[in-house]
């Protein structure tokens, strides 16, 4: 009973996502016509491909057409790269998430404890520290911050490589099989490819960890805050408990259940395909993928995007129902 | 004590932390690339298919010109002689209708397949018969799906003759036969892909067919695409064993993987990376002026801009020294003509230049003294951003107040399509190398109703000119090169006087290269910019 609810529940948000992607899609003055015959095809040859696009058709014709495929699994062809959009996808997804995993791990591995240290000790260095951290990402751009980490790290220092996934002496020499060069590169034991996509991946991942980095330290921070001034740790200092043990055995543990939201929201966002950064690092990923097919009025791959994006976020808030059964017991009777 | 803790903590995750990063510091080292691989850094996002029957954007058109042959090309050196491709020899017949062409003995595709006379009909054929976006310049010689087959006929192994339907200007038929739409294909491999009758359309999209110097190994849309060395070729084989573009959207981006050795050459630089690589030794550049034209177009709708004084006073009111001199720098030419340079006929006459006071005066003989309010579509892009801000500096001091209405370039253009806008920054980009593909579109207009058939530039701007018309007609069928010539040079005088188009500069192509890169020459077109001869 639960299940068909919830069941229910997904499908009606897809239903919404999508026709809210397509309605919108359809009502935005770009004429899709135009991504495929550019703008110096005669007229005849336009209205044929209006017609073979089917966009003459009423609006809702149109909608249930596309629902219907989407439902027997065809998410259509992209106009723009004349693959299907699914193929599209596959090549484009698993870039990003080589990078928001990357990014999330270095956010939420930093912005922890940084967060946690900031609350323990109050209005000291490490606090100031994440309060500035947090300042500057929020306040400056990060197509500005990348670029200059590039001009840095790889221009002047030469400590990382340059922009794109790997060095065009790999592209050719890698066979990849499921999209994430690193993984490929693991499994085909090809260590120097391997080490070479990392450094090409180090940076914009460590620039979009720092992004979420400055989010979840700043929520650590107070969440900790709260949970310190509970009277459970008064109850433990005054059994005699170490400090470290009550900080993260017992705040942090109470903390947690609100930070495995925040988290996961972080990661989701990251998962989105971040533009700008994937425009800077020549990034071949899902956020530049939408952005592009979205300019150029290519809907199917736009909602197809939009289908990722939606699973993604439908995915990890269901991660996070289950991280919460897990780190809170009161959520389990419920 | 807790702090004790804390701090032998956090020094482990640092220590951690900085192996972490230590590890990716040998590893990229190796910059530059292959020796015996091109690296080229471009903004390929326009990129839909592989099909030279339906390719029409510019980063293909240089794809096609690399890895498709065709009957003929034009002399990159002088635009104006022709240069034997595929064809050993060709001729038109006296009354000018008929043309015949005769291959090189011994072709063969990159798929090994031989090439003859039968491919490049069935290739032209094909081209009509899927009547793509680029068709047209082959259909204006009156091809069409039904008569195709008899028009464009095999009359040997190695021969063929194309009868058009008017008796044109020879230069005009040759000029359109160089185009990417006229490429060969290898018709043995595409029918084994064909699907439905589809002449294997759905899977040339992504795939390769033809028998130029460089072979299409992969694509991979918004990312990448390689080209390798065609062993089959028939002429000089590709000094490079592979070319590879890679999608490089941001201009700064560009500029670091040049610097660094890790592209070759950087297509999309802006003029103020052009100035700061000029004191590096390490890299030069070439230019070219392109084919493409930037122009403002005033809607003929607008009562205001429909009076001929106040169309005269625009082309007043722009500071072209100010635009040449800073926005386009190195990247483009102030030009006030339909006919980019280097186009039979194109005039190099550019006589308007900032003068207030003469458009004021326009204006007042125009009933408008104070000016009027009117709108400016413009596309976010540089230069165009500060060309049409500029613009509407200067306008504002003879009264005209233009509010700018910044859009996508999709956006703008599905709008001028519609001929709802009042000013639009427009740019035009030859299709072919004949003056006809410009006048075409700036001074024919044959029905300028909203129900036309076919809307051109002149329609867009609803610009009635039946006159006009009649003499770019004219001016096709003239097969005197000279008075052909003189009759481009008339109609683009008239242009300047009277037309709804403030024209304003003939953009320059520039590329970045590493100084060890050499040979690389860009073309006037897309399709003539030559990778195969570059070295390095």
């Amino acid at each position: 009973m639960a299940i068909s609810r919830f069941l229910l529940a997904i499908a009606l948000t897809y239903l919404g996502l999508l026709a809210v992607t397509f309605f919108i899609g359809r009502v935005i003055p770009i004429d899709p016509v135009l991504a495929i015959v550019g703008d110096h095809a005669p007229e005849h040859v336009i209205a044929r491909v209006r017609e073979e696009m089917g966009l003459n058709k009423p609006l809702w014709q149109q909608f249930w057409i596309y629902l219907s495929k989407v439902v027997h699994g065809d998410f259509g062809t992209s106009v723009l790269t004349s693959n299907p959009v699914l193929q599209d996808i596959q090549r484009a997804f698993p870039a990003t998430i080589e990078l928001a995993t990357l990014g999330i791990l270095i956010g939420a591995g930093l912005g922890v404890p940084l967060g946690v240290w900031a609350a323990v000790r109050r209005g000291g260095l490490v606090d100031q520290a994440v309060r500035v951290m947090g300042l500057i990402g929020y306040s400056v751009p990060i197509f500005w911050l990348g670029l200059m980490g590039l001009v840095l790290f790889y221009a002047k220092l030469g400590w990382i490589s340059g922009p794109g996934r790997i060095d065009i002496s790999y592209e050719y020499t890698l066979t990849r099989v499921s999209g994430f060069v690193l993984l490929d590169a693991a499994r085909a034991g090809q260590w120097d490819a391997f080490a070479n996509a990392l450094s090409h991946l180090i940076l914009p991942a460590s620039l979009l960890g720092y992004f979420s980095l400055a989010y979840i330290s700043r929520m650590t921070r107070s969440f900790m805050l709260n949970e310190l001034a509970q009277e459970y740790v008064v109850a433990a200092r005054a059994k005699g408990l170490s400090e470290m043990r009550i900080i993260w055995r017992h705040a942090l543990r109470n903390a947690a259940v609100p930070l495995v939201t925040v988290v996961t929201l972080s990661y989701a966002g990251l998962l989105e395909g971040s533009v700008l950064t994937e425009t800077v690092f020549a990034w071949p990923g899902l956020g530049l993928y939408i952005t592009n097919s979205l300019q150029n009025a290519d809907m199917n791959a736009v909602l197809g995007g939009t289908i990722v994006v939606g699973s993604v976020f439908i995915g990890l808030n269901l991660l996070s129902d289950l991280l919460y059964q897990l780190l809170d017991p009161r959520t389990r009777s419920r | 004590m807790k702090e004790k803790h804390l701090k032998v903590w956090f020094i482990k995750s640092a220590a951690a932390l900085a192996v972490a990063t230590a590890f990716g510091l040998p590893l990229a080292l190796q910059a530059a690339t292959p020796k015996d691989t091109l690296v080229v850094a471009w903004s390929i996002d326009d990129m839909i298919t592989m099909d030279p029957g339906e390719t029409f954007e510019i980063s293909t058109g240089e794809i096609m010109g690399n890895s498709y042959d065709r009957l003929i090309r034009f002399d990159v050196n002088d635009p104006s002689k022709l240069v034997g491709d595929l064809a050993k020899s060709w001729a038109v017949s006296s009354d000018g209708k008929t043309y015949t062409f005769e291959l090189k003995p011994g072709l063969k595709f990159a798929s090994g397949n031989p090439l003859s006379a039968e491919d490049v009909v069935f290739s032209l054929q094909r081209a009509v018969l899927l009547d793509k976006a680029p068709a047209f310049i082959l259909t204006q010689f009156g091809f069409t799906k039904d008569n195709v087959k008899d028009k464009i006929k095999q009359t040997g192994p190695l021969t063929l003759s194309l009868e058009t339907d008017k008796s044109y200007a020879p230069s005009f038929v040759y000029n359109c036969l160089t185009a990417n739409v006229a490429a060969i294909i290898d018709k043995k491999l595409v029918l084994s892909k064909e699907v439905n009758g589809d002449l294997g359309y759905a899977w040339l999209k992504t795939n390769y067919a033809g028998s130029g110097p460089l072979k299409l190994r992969e694509w991979r849309a918004n990312e990448i695409v390689a080209l390798e060395r065609n062993d089959n070729y028939y002429g000089e084989k590709s000094k490079l064993a592979r070319v590879i573009y890679r999608h490089v959207k941001e201009a700064a981006t560009q500029r670091l993987l040049l610097e660094k050795g890790d592209a070759d050459i950087a297509r999309n630089l802006s003029p103020q990376d052009l100035a700061a690589l000029a004191s590096n030794k390490d890299i030069k550049s070439t230019s070219t002026p392109k084919g493409t034209v930037y122009y403002f177009g005033l809607n003929q709708k607008n009562p205001n801009l429909a009076k001929p004084e106040v169309r005269e006073a625009m082309k007043w009111l722009v500071d072209y020294a100010a635009i040449g001199d800073t926005l386009i720098k190195n990247i483009g030419v102030v030009h006030q003509n339909f006919l980019p340079i280097g186009l039979l006929g194109a005039s190099t006459v550019n006589p308007y230049k900032l003068d207030v006071d003469k458009a004021k005066a326009l204006l007042a003989k125009a009933g408008l003294p104070n000016g009027f309010k009117v709108t400016l579509d413009m596309r976010t892009v540089q230069p165009v951003q500060g060309i049409s801000e500029a613009f509407q500096q200067t306008a504002k001091r003879a009264g005209i107040e233009i509010e700018i209405l910044p859009g996508d370039g999709k956006q703008t253009l599905t709008k001028y399509r519609a001929r709802t806008h009042d000013i639009y920054v427009g740019q035009w980009g030859a299709d072919y190398w004949d003056p006809h593909t410009n006048a075409d579109t700036f001074v024919r207009n044959p029905d300028n109703s909203d129900s036309a058939k076919s809307k051109p530039l002149a329609w867009r701007n609803a610009w009635d000119i039946p006159e006009l018309t009649k003499k770019a007609d004219a001016a096709v069928l003239e097969r005197d090169a000279k008075k052909r010539k003189t009759m481009y040079e008339e109609m683009q005088a008239d242009f300047r006087k009277s037309s709804p188009f403030v024209m304003l500069y003939q953009q320059t192509e520039v590329a970045a290269m590493r100084s060890d890169v050499q040979g690389l020459k860009l073309g006037p077109t897309s399709d003539t910019t030559y990778m195969f001869k570059v070295s390095k």
